[in-house]
């Protein structure tokens, strides 16, 4: 569904990501693992459009993205909940889901609206609230429901955990995983490697914008090279 | 009797500042920019509206519709060549090149017409109201009216229209509401053509109340119009029209009751209060820090 192939990536003069590929099947969850700095998050940027890479390619559902505006690609059924959340501050939460589902026919919203209030009963107690004032568990389920709007197929999450108590951070990854069995595919990226390596089908490991280390969630979570660096032993 | 009267030129006065103010704060909230050529597309407006009247002599009801059309195109067109480039550049560079788009306008207005007043044309045909011994002049009930018709507009479409909520999304958060499918580059340019329907306006009502139009027409009510988003605190757009009636209703009390030379003086002391106490203007909030 998604295939990155040897791209680079720089900000200036920094050259953030390194000859990196990697690809996402559809049905998958795959994860990006790595410490704070080691690129997921550029990558990501990169896939959505935010960032274009000075050489390699993306390519979502056989068709090739590089250059391709990030509101495009969410056109095309690829969402990305960015890291922090960036949720509208300012619009209530009901707003915020409208502009998820900006890309929708007028007609689809209500429905769509709903989806989301029943995965998330929280938002539809709260749904004139101004987004601001929410909690930040339920600032990620907004960034979550909002990103369900537009109907992705594939739908990239950035640390959704940061920043969340463990209860919150082992709800929010089952809905990952509810996401996922009823059809979107997921690109995970983690500094909670642990959790993220439990749920994924496979994983890559970002070192310095490299991918040093890839393979499924089992075979990482076994590795020692994995354990050490990122399961505190 | 002559206080009310003074109060409701004032409040003309006023809401044509808030036509303008209105301009200013929208596309300062959604491109982060002080658009200084914001005050001469009024001249532009007014010139459009003499040329299609008096040279043309097309009727009042084209003419409008027409500059209007015009200015809408004229502030995309300015937006996309002037700024767009600019988008990732320092405020600094920005804001130099909206002081030289404002030139360039000003100068051309001055090589097509002349440096010579024009009469504006006489398009609002309202006669006066009287009540009792108040008068109030067909011009101020036509701007007062209008302008009150197009802020109630304004503000449905900014808060129920999709337009409007991806506006408020885009002035929050760029690449977030890039990431929600809304083409920002589209949604800056139609706040740049909502503003410039504002101020043909904003052209037209100042047009007709001080009779006369040249090359510099815009540069006075545009400069205390952005004085006025500022006093309402920029990026607001009930704070801009707020800014902009008060601001009109103090310049006339004070030419009427102080002194006609120092009203400007006033107008701006009572700004540099306003921000001492209240930095961020009457209605103005504190930028929101990232989480
Ligand atoms: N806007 C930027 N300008 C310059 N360098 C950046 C920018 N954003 C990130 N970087 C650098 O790129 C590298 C990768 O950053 P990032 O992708 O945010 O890492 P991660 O998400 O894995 O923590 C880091 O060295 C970071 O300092
Ligand atoms: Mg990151």
């Amino acid at each position: 569904m998604l295939k990155v192939e040897n791209i680079d990536v720089y900000y200036g003069a920094i050259h953030a990501i390194r000859n990196v590929s990697f690809e996402v099947n559809e049905g998958e969850i795959v994860t990006l693992i790595g410490a704070n700095g080691a690129g997921k998050s550029t990558i990501l940027k990169t896939v959505s459009g935010i960032l274009t890479p000075k050489t390699g390619t993306v390519n979502f559902m056989d068709k090739k993205l590089n250059g391709t505006p990030s509101y495009m690609v969410t056109r095309m059924g690829l969402s990305h909940v960015p890291e922090g959340r960036r949720i509208f501050q300012q619009l209530s939460v009901e707003e915020n889901l409208e502009m998820g589902g900006f890309t929708r026919n007028k007609d689809e919203i209500p429905a769509l609206i709903e989806h989301v209030y029943d995965k998330f009963p929280r938002l539809r107690e709260r749904h004139t609230q101004i987004a601001g004032t929410l909690s930040g568990g339920e600032q990620q389920m907004l960034a979550i429901g909002r990103a369900l709007m537009s109907k992705p197929h594939l739908m990239m999450l950035d640390e959704p955990s940061m920043g969340l108590a463990p209860i919150l951070v082992e709800q929010i990854f089952e809905i990952i995983k509810e996401l996922n069995e009823s059809g979107v595919t997921i690109l995970l990226v983690e500094q909670n490697a642990n959790m993220a390596l439990k749920i994924a089908d496979r994983g890559y490991v970002l070192e310095s914008g490299k991918i040093v280390l890839s393979g499924t969630g089992a075979e990482l979570m076994a590795s020692d090279a994995v354990k050490k660096a990122y399961l505190g032993g | 009797m002559d206080f009310l009267s003074t109060l409701i030129s004032g409040l003309s006065l006023g809401s044509i500042y808030a036509l303008i103010a209105l301009g200013y704060t929208m596309v300062y909230g959604i491109a982060k920019m002080l658009n200084f050529a914001h005050g001469d597309i009024i001249m532009v407006a007014a010139f459009t509206v003499y040329v299609f009247a008096t040279v043309l002599k097309l009727p009042a009801a084209a003419t409008i519709p027409l500059a209007v059309l015009f200015c809408m195109l004229l502030g995309v067109t300015i937006e996309r060549i002037a700024y767009k480039p600019l988008r990732k550049a320092p405020p600094l560079s920005v804001l130099i090149t909206a002081i030289g788009v404002s030139y360039f306008l000003q100068n051309l207005a001055l090589l097509i017409f002349g440096s010579n007043q024009k009469s504006f044309p006489k398009i609002i045909n309202i006669p006066a109201l009287k009540l009792g011994q108040l008068t109030i002049k067909g011009e101020s009930i036509a701007t007062l009216s209008v302008s009150i018709v197009i802020m109630l507009a304004l503000t449905l479409f900014i808060s129920r229209s999709k337009m409007g909520k991806a506006m408020r999304a885009v002035s929050e958060d760029k690449e977030a509401a890039e990431l929600m499918g809304i083409n920002v580059n589209q949604t800056i340019s139609v706040t740049f053509a909502i503003g410039s329907a504002l101020a043909v306006a904003a052209g037209v009502f100042y047009g007709a109340t001080y009779n006369f139009i040249g090359p510099y027409t815009g540069s006075m009510p545009g400069i205390k119009a952005f004085v006025a988003a500022v006093f309402g605190g920029i990026g607001s757009i009930p704070g801009a029209m707020l800014g902009g009636i008060l601001l009109g209703v103090i310049e006339n009390l004070s030419k009427a009751y102080i002194s006609t030379e120092l009203s400007d003086a006033i107008v701006f002391a009572v700004l540099i209060i306003i921000l001492y106490v209240k930095p961020t203007g009457l209605l103005g909030r504190k930028t929101n820090e990232k989480v």
